[in-house]
């Protein structure tokens, strides 16, 4: 693909096979691979690596995945994407639900693996200026910033670019499938579950009420579209 | 299974004109009823009595309610009503025996009193007559100055022992007037009336004294009448000529006696029954409220509240019931805990096997992906061991992906995440995603009934997965002909239908096709992809939707799978929109298996003998002459009745007669097991597999190639089975052999 899409990838896991495998692929592909294969460490090393994208085994020694992946996201909105063996909604959730973008269940193919870490990526490209309402929130796109009524809200870029895509059709009611492509950039149908939780994080974020949001509305049987502004 | 009656509601709900709607007024619901019933005549008598009936019935619902489902109150109202007529009766008894009693003593006393009266009479009537003998004149002169005096004296003077006991009357016998002997009464008794006229004629008959019970009835109107024994008797004046006495004993007092001994019966009956009734209420309350309390907690515990148990006092019946019930309760919890912990151990393992086998699985993956990505500079034995250890991990893997699905299931781990989707969006990216094999097939998938949403709470992602399977199963085996699939709902249920006209499955196998790994010839290598597990994981995703997935097929006609999914996820189904058996099977259309119009045999007779004795004539004389006159029927696009959205062909394909296929495409599938494998698995570098495989496979690879010359294609496969027939003469379960292939292929994902 573009060159311009090379990156840093932190691959966090501890069976050393599969972490040399990836670096097999990730650099055939054209990234910069760094390792850690424990938990503890995973935070120290994904300081001093600065990575563009973090590649997160849910199963480590030391702090497990779930842990690791809050703390990164504590500090930081770079693209996570778990690395699981469980396909459990439950272990699915709980991933998405500590900040991670996206997940992989093993056995993944290395195209599979390859395309997602590029959609993740993708959003480096530069936006142009664009200014969007939805709500009483102002979006600036370029800025990468969500403000309401002058304060600043923060947002991982996946949840940015929810709320992105919803504002920018306000009249449009958006499938989860829809969501899934424009956002997450799956061109096959894949986990729906994906959409669900991240408009639960992004409505904690974002609404007043989550109980009872007004930004990001669903619609029964349907998907989910932009509250009036 | 008749399913098919949750869709055909509509057009019956309009043609009852018998009853009222709703809630017209009462004046409507009688002219109604005037107009509709009563006038005309007795054959529509039967709805007004229903009516009137109804109107009846309805305020008394309630309490036939309550009368079934309340054992207190049926045996406290029993206990009232068998005891109120024991009191009955034993106050009845009672009651005649004590008037019995007081009427004897009466009667007797009454008598007594009585005959010597007459006796008093007689004498004074000898009295006088011997005095006016003595007096020497004549007893008829005397007779009309005295006797009337005589007779008045006779009524005080007897009248007069009994101090109002009694009261004395006479009468002149029978219509006589008795030359002024006329009625005489003591106390003011009317004597005419208060004789009773049949004893007087008894009295007139016979010498001896008579008796009758009466009222006596005064000649002034203020006294009231009351009961009275009367005994007469007839006697005579001292001139001889007869007269009637009567006696009259007022029965007040023994009245007065009876009725209070009434009143204390009543009374006394009346305290039994309730106390009896608040007897029963309390002793059944004492039965009724632990048995309550058992159902109660019996509820709760099949609610999933293990931990209930019923109170247990003293160590009769009841607190054994109670102590057995616990018991019960108990082990139901060590059960359930043991299941319970057996399947979270599953669950654990499933999970920790999961995760165990998938990491060096993912590494082992990657590795064979680049190695496979390089192959083009390897030797050629290299390069097409790294294609068969891609194509093999893609196998390996999609087993490995199904067996945990399976065993998650088994372990009770699967979750349902149900929302309200709209299947159309589901069947149209299942439809969009089978079209690359459809296309290599040359099979064209239609939709029907997409006109409307089919809307349920369902799980997007399992209903995907069902739909994928059944589509991509009959696109595999539908022999390049068409594939409907057909949405519908109806009800509290919506169902999608995937019918082909492929091989179809063999009488039993609609079943079997379920099971886990199943194959009709375990001897035989499978020969299509897919791990066998595809629709034993869609048969379990449907039952976690509280749906069903059933399978119907007919040798040579096709098969058609049906997913039926209650509308909301805690209803339960009743039927499905869509009868399992389509319109077009050959039962329904009136033809035998072998596709011939059906004469009387029916379709179970003729399916065990079709692989013996029809296919080997079928196969030597090849299909032309039956082949055009059974095209019509077969091609599914002209069937009547179903309004299909047809979707062109990709190429001009003929629909291909039922006929052919049963005998020719099994076999050929036999004759060329290797290749089958190709075909079926385009994907997996097919055309190098179809070219190894040799002469055998030369019908397979040609099959594969596409749909563009079907008729040539067609009588190849004919031929190619007959020569398979002529050598393998022994064979006598040829024909079957193929079919089971076709079944167990089935089963692919």
């Amino acid at each position: 693909m573009m060159s311009f899409m090379k990156g840093r990838v932190l691959v966090v896991d501890d069976d050393t096979a599969l972490a040399e495998m990836l670096g097999i692929v990730l650099r055939g592909e054209g990234f910069e691979p760094s390792f850690v294969a424990d938990g503890d460490k995973a935070l120290a090393a994904f300081r001093e690596a600065k990575p563009d994208l973090v590649l997160l085994d849910l199963m480590l020694p030391g702090r497990d995945g779930i842990e690791v992946c809050r703390l990164i996201r504590a500090e930081s909105g770079v693209p996570i994407v778990m690395l699981t063996a469980k396909s459990d909604t439950v272990d699915v959730v709980v991933g998405l639900e500590s900040g991670a973008d996206d997940y992989i269940v093993k056995p993944f193919k290395p195209k599979e693996l390859v395309a997602r870490i590029r959609a993740r990526l993708r959003r480096s490209e530069e936006p142009a200026p664009e200014q969007l309402a939805i709500g009483d929130l102002v979006i600036d796109v370029a800025g990468h910033s969500v403000k309401r009524e002058g304060q600043s809200i923060a947002l991982t870029p996946l949840e940015f670019d929810l709320l992105v895509a919803l504002a920018r059709k306000p009249w449009q009611v958006f499938t989860r499938e829809v969501l899934l492509e424009q956002v997450w950039g799956y061109r096959h149908a894949a986990d729906t579950r994906l959409v669900n939780v991240h408009v639960q994080r992004l409505r904690s974020k974002v609404e007043k009420d989550p109980e009872r949001p007004e930004i990001v509305v669903t619609v029964r049987g349907v998907g989910y579209k932009a509250g009036p502004s | 299974m008749s399913g098919d009656s949750a869709a055909s509601a509509p057009g019956r709900s309009g043609a009852r004109p018998e009853r009222p709607v709703g809630r017209t007024s009462l004046r409507e619901r009688w002219a109604s009823l005037l107009h509709g019933g009563l006038f005309q005549g007795g054959v529509q008598g039967s709805p007004v009595l229903r009516l009137l009936l109804r109107w009846i019935r309805r305020p008394l619902l309630p309490l036939m309610r309550l009368w079934r489902r309340n054992i207190q109150l049926k045996v406290v109202a029993t206990t009232l009503l068998m005891s109120l007529g024991v009191v009955l009766l034993l106050g009845f008894v009672v009651i005649g025996q004590v008037r019995n009693g007081l009427l004897d003593a009466k009667v007797k006393a009454s008598q007594s009193q009585a005959t010597g009266g007459f006796a008093v009479a007689k004498q004074k009537a000898d009295e006088a007559e011997s005095a006016g003998a003595d007096d020497g004149t004549p007893a008829d002169q005397r007779a009309s100055q005295n006797v009337i005096e005589w007779m008045s004296e006779l009524v005080s003077s007897l009248s007069s022992g009994g101090q109002g006991a009694f009261d004395v009357v006479t009468l002149p016998p029978g219509d006589d007037s008795g030359g002024g002997r006329g009625p005489r009464a003591s106390g003011g008794v009317d004597p005419n009336k208060s004789v009773p006229e049949d004893l007087r004629a008894r009295v007139n008959t016979g010498s001896s004294a008579a008796q009758s019970y009466t009222r006596i009835r005064y000649s002034n109107g203020d006294k009231e009448s009351q009961p009275a024994l009367v005994i007469g008797k007839r006697v005579n004046d001292p001139n001889g000529d007869p007269y009637e006495l009567y006696y009259l004993f007022p029965l007040t007092q023994e009245e007065k006696s009876l009725s209070l001994v009434k009143g204390t019966l009543a009374t006394a009956g009346l305290f039994v029954v309730v106390l009896l009734g608040a007897i029963a209420w309390l002793v059944v309350r004492q039965v009724v409220t632990p048995v309550r309390m058992a159902a109660g907690i019996a509820e709760r515990l099949s609610a999933g509240r293990l931990q209930e148990r019923m109170k247990v006092t003293g160590e009769d019946d009841i607190a054994r019931l109670g102590e057995a019930f616990n018991k019960m309760a108990q082990n139901l919890q060590l059960k359930i805990q043991q299941l319970e912990d057996l399947s979270r151990m599953q669950r654990r393992f499933v999970s920790d096997v999961s995760h165990e086998l998938r990491t060096p699985l993912t590494t082992v993956r990657m590795a064979a992906d680049v190695i496979h990505e390089a192959r083009e500079d390897f030797d050629p034995v290299t390069a097409r061991s790294a294609e068969l250890l891609a194509d093999q991990l893609d196998r390996f893997e999609s087993l490995l992906a199904d067996l945990l699905e399976i065993s998650r299931f088994d372990a009770g781990a699967a979750s349902l995440e149900a929302e309200p989707i709209d299947l159309r969006n589901v069947v149209r990216r299942v439809v969009d995603g089978a079209a690359p094999l459809a296309e290599r097939k040359g099979t064209a998938i239609r939709v029907v009934g997409d006109q409307q949403p089919v809307v349920a709470e369902a799980d997007a992602r399992r209903v995907e997965r069902v739909l994928r399977n059944l589509v991509v199963n009959a696109v595999e085996h539908g022999e390049g002909k068409d594939v409907v699939v057909k949405l519908a709902s109806a009800q509290g249920a919506v169902a999608v239908a995937v019918r082909d006209y492929g091989v179809g499955l063999k009488p039993g196998e609609a079943t079997r096709v379920f099971s886990r790994f199943w194959r009709a010839d375990p001897a035989r290598a499978r020969t299509t992809g897919g791990t066998g597990l595809g629709l034993s994981i869609a048969l379990e995703d449907a039952r976690l939707h509280g749906g069903w997935l059933q399978a119907w097929g007919e040798p040579g006609g096709g098969s058609q799978f049906r997913l039926t999914l209650p509308r909301t996820a805690d209803e339960p189904l009743r039927g499905s929109p869509i009868p399992l058996e389509p319109k077009d099977s050959r039962r329904n259309r009136g033809l035998n298996d072998a596709g011939l119009p059906r004469g009387s045999g029916e379709k179970s007779a003729t399916v065990p003998l079709q692989p013996a004795g029809e296919p080997r004539s079928g196969a030597r004389a090849p299909l032309t002459p039956r082949a055009g006159a059974a095209a019509p029927t077969a091609d599914p696009t002209a069937l009547p009745g179903n309004g299909a959205r047809v979707v062109a062909r990709p190429a001009a394909v003929p629909p291909r007669p039922a006929r052919d296929d049963d005998d020719a495409v099994p076999d050929a599938w036999r004759q060329n097991g290797g290749a089958a494998l190709g075909v079926q698995q385009p994907a997996s570098g097919s055309a190098a597999d179809a070219q190894r495989s040799g002469d055998g496979a030369a019908s397979g690879a040609r099959r594969q190639d596409d749909g563009a010359r079907p008729g040539v294609r067609r009588q190849e496969d004919a031929a190619a089975a007959g020569g398979t027939r002529a050598e393998s003469s022994g064979r006598v379960d040829a024909g079957a052999d193929g079919s089971d292939d076709q079944g167990e292929a089935f089963r692919g994902r």
